[in-house]
């Protein structure tokens, strides 16, 4: 009897990464390492006041304390800090882009390849977009019409300038400068990213969105993302991420805050696809990012949802502090590991309010020489009476190759918790395929069925647009995956 | 329709099937009765394809075309349709998605228009109501939770939707309750017509007390030994099957 799983994974492994062409811009790019004065020039360049530049120090020099992080499950050769650039962006032409008008037609041209559009009039309605390439946010959209309602949607250079009181306040409020390796070096090195501001009693009438683009070789892409959502407002923020084909891994080491004040709530959705190397496991994003929300306030809700099918090597666990009373956390994750890729990612519930509830729904899915791991925390403090968790971890494994790993932490300090915790594996039974293709439906669309339903719990929390996206992404990753 | 020829098949390296030779004309109902491991399931999924099956001789003609040189889901788009023994679980994929990405996947190969969801709406009800079909499988995932009734009728409902030219029953009886048999019974009846061709493959009578068949045939370690009317049915039911094995047995030379 043939095995599907030989042929499918060859032909899986030479699966082409469609985002992978180099933008040729002129670019300006500081020369690998890392010290005190490259923290400096970055903050120099970005002219930055001194506030922000004694932070990124501090940063600095906690993070040459720290060793790198080596409990995950996931494996790759050293990280030579030294030999990436830590600054790298388009050049800017005079003050840089006042408007879409003045941003290099090429990066406009990157954009509209990965199906972005900047132009306000092409942009579909109801989505505002942050497009952050290399080091430096080149374009935000429908940033007026936001402002008119007092919502602050703007580049995070911007915001050190423009708003340095919510910045200030808030900047490391959910990941001190000191909390891990990767989120250390983030705090001192970070080049932009996005910030959002949704005052009282706002609800966000389109989705934001940031888009990253690593361009440049030799490089990595730090950004750093703040949104507070004031008392009663809403917004749902979007994320996604490419990257060019390149031999050499690219580190990401991004943080993300979301902070929710009484009764707010961030839905905050990302679908990764950073280059993943090729077959034999060469090249790709190492992406090591810190992600955590903090519900502060009473009744307060925040949501993550993600759908992660690139990077060599995912290493993330957006996570949420339940703080306030009656507060809600949720995750929803979707992650798709193939040829060499690794993944490690779950989430963290911390539980410190009365009555808080969190949902974590993760999905995994193996296939090829692919390595799943999902790694979660609930932990329930004294004071959270009760709390209530619920968490159901699934893994999918197609072909022979692959892994699937479960490691959920449980830690109850409180008598009155509620914790339920469901985890399941399956294979793509090839009783399934048989079945489709006896109804008439090829192997192909069967698996990417099959897929799709076994995540269909993560891709209902998505926003419509971002959903049909994610189904197509998933099927084109898993193309060519059972024989 | 179907013309089987000289058919041997093996799973592992074991030889189930030992030439079966078979026709089936347009319209007509036959049941393959026999005891367990003769080999009946075997016949049905070589038919629809199942790779683990490996045949090693023979051939099979549908609609005069070499039905083994085909993929399984071209077999199903050329009019070849199984009701399951088993029928797996799809969780998370909707009835309706499923069975519409499968009648648009046969209606391409037929050279017709993809249905719209309107479209498709409307031909499910009608089918819904021909095979009896509660509303609430509709939208529930592909036979996830379903009861072993249920499962039945929904392959039922399949075949409906997908109006196959042959139709394969694979032991669809087992496991039913009276009511259900009766009511899966009734939806194949109402699905029978001069251009529908049906294989039965069934354990035991009952089934053909419901669904009369044109031929019975008789299939007893890989060979069809015997062939009749709906009256073989019944003899078989009354004697059993061990006077056709020892008749087969006293037949074949020990060590053949």
């Amino acid at each position: 009897m043939e095995t599907t799983s030989t042929s499918t994974i060859e032909q899986f492994a030479s699966q082409e990464y469609k985002f992978g062409f180099i933008t040729e811009v002129e670019q300006e790019i500081v020369p690998p390492g890392l010290n005190e004065d490259v923290v400096r020039l970055i903050s120099a360049k970005k002219d930055e006041p001194e506030w922000m530049l004694e932070w990124r120090l501090k940063a600095y020099r906690h993070w040459l304390t720290m060793k790198e992080p080596r409990w995950p499950n996931v494996h790759y050769p050293p990280i030579d800090y030294q030999g990436i650039s830590y600054w790298a962006g388009p050049k800017k032409k005079g003050e840089g882009p006042k408007s879409l008008d003045e941003i290099d037609p090429e990066i406009l041209e990157t954009y509209k390849k990965l199906g972005i559009p900047l132009k306000e009039q092409e942009i579909l309605a109801g989505v505002a977009v942050d497009a952050v390439f290399d080091s430096v946010s080149v374009a935000t959209t429908f940033k007026e019409k936001l402002g008119e309602m007092g919502i602050i949607f703007c580049s995070f250079s911007e915001a050190v300038h423009n708003h340095p009181e919510l910045v200030r306040q808030y900047l490391g409020s959910v990941v001190p400068y000191t909390d891990n390796f990767f989120a250390t070096l983030n705090s001192a090195v970070f080049s932009d990213g996005s910030f959002v501001y949704i005052p009282k009693g706002v609800r966000c009438p389109m989705e934001l969105s940031t888009y990253f683009r690593i361009n440049a070789k030799n490089s990595g892409q730090f950004e750093r993302t703040l949104i507070i959502a004031d008392e009663g407002a809403y917004v749902s923020y979007l994320e996604g991420c490419t990257a060019p084909m390149r031999d050499e891994n690219q580190l990401h080491a991004a943080v993300v805050e979301l902070v929710a004040l009484e009764g707010a709530q961030i839905k905050y959705s990302t679908v990764q696809n950073w280059y993943p190397g090729d077959e034999n496991g060469k090249g790709g994003i190492y992406n090591f990012v810190t992600k955590r929300g903090k519900c502060d306030g009473a009744r307060s809700k925040i949501s993550w949802t993600q759908v992660e099918t690139g990077s060599a090597i995912t290493w993330k666990y957006p996570s949420v502090i339940l703080k306030g009373e009656g507060s809600i956390g949720e995750f929803y994750s979707v992650a798709l590991t193939k040829g060499r890729q690794q993944a490690d990612t779950g989430t963290k519930m911390i539980h410190i309010g009365k009555n808080t509830r969190s949902t974590i729904v993760s999905k995994g899915i193996s296939a090829g020489h692919g390595q799943n791991t999902y790694r979660g925390q609930v932990k329930i403090l004294k004071g959270a009476d009760g709390a209530r968790n619920f968490s159901q971890c699934d893994s999918m494994l197609i072909g022979d190759q692959c892994g699937a790993h479960t490691f959920p932490y449980i830690d109850v300090q409180n008598p009155t918790a509620r914790m339920e915790h469901e985890a399941s594996t399956s294979k793509i039974g090839e009783d399934q395929i048989f079945y489709c293709n006896q109804r008439g439906i090829a192997t192909e669309d069967a698996v990417s069925m099959i897929v799709n339903g076994f995540c269909k719990e993560v891709f209902r929390e998505l926003p419509m647009e971002f959903a049909v996206e994610a189904q197509k992404l998933l099927a084109v990753n898993l193309e060519g995956s059972v024989g | 329709m179907l013309k089987i020829k000289n058919l041997h098949a093996s799973v592992d390296g074991n030889e189930i099937l030992r030439g079966i030779d078979l026709e089936i004309g347009n319209g007509e109902v036959h049941a393959i009765m026999g005891p367990n491991g003769s080999g009946k399931s075997t016949l049905a999924r070589v038919l629809a394809g199942e790779e683990s099956y490996e045949v090693t001789a023979g051939e099979v003609l549908f609609d005069g075309k070499d039905l083994l040189e085909m993929d399984p889901e071209d077999r199903a788009r050329e009019g070849v349709f199984m009701a399951f023994q088993y029928p797996v679980e799809i969780p998370g994929v909707s009835n309706t998605y499923f069975l519409k990405a499968a009648l648009n996947a046969v209606r391409k190969h037929r050279g017709l228009p993809e249905m719209d969801a309107l479209e498709f709406l409307t031909v499910v009800r009608q089918k819904m109501k021909l095979v009896q079909m509660d509303d609430s499988l509709l939208n529930r995932p592909v036979n996830e939770g379903f009861s072993g009734g249920e499962k039945k009728r929904n392959e039922i409902f399949h075949m409906a939707v997908l109006e196959p030219k042959l139709a394969i029953l694979d032991e669809t009886d087992s496991g039913l309750d009276i009511d259900a048999l009766r009511i899966v019974a009734e939806g194949v009846n109402v699905l029978r017509g001069a251009e529908r061709s049906f294989l039965l493959i069934t354990h035991y009578q009952r089934l053909l007390n419901y669904i009369v068949p044109d031929y019975v045939h008789v299939l007893v370690d890989g060979r069809i030994v015997r062939s009749g009317g709906k009256e073989l049915a019944l003899e078989l039911e009354e004697k059993g099957y061990a006077w056709l094995e020892q008749e087969v047995a006293q037949a074949t030379p020990v060590g053949a």
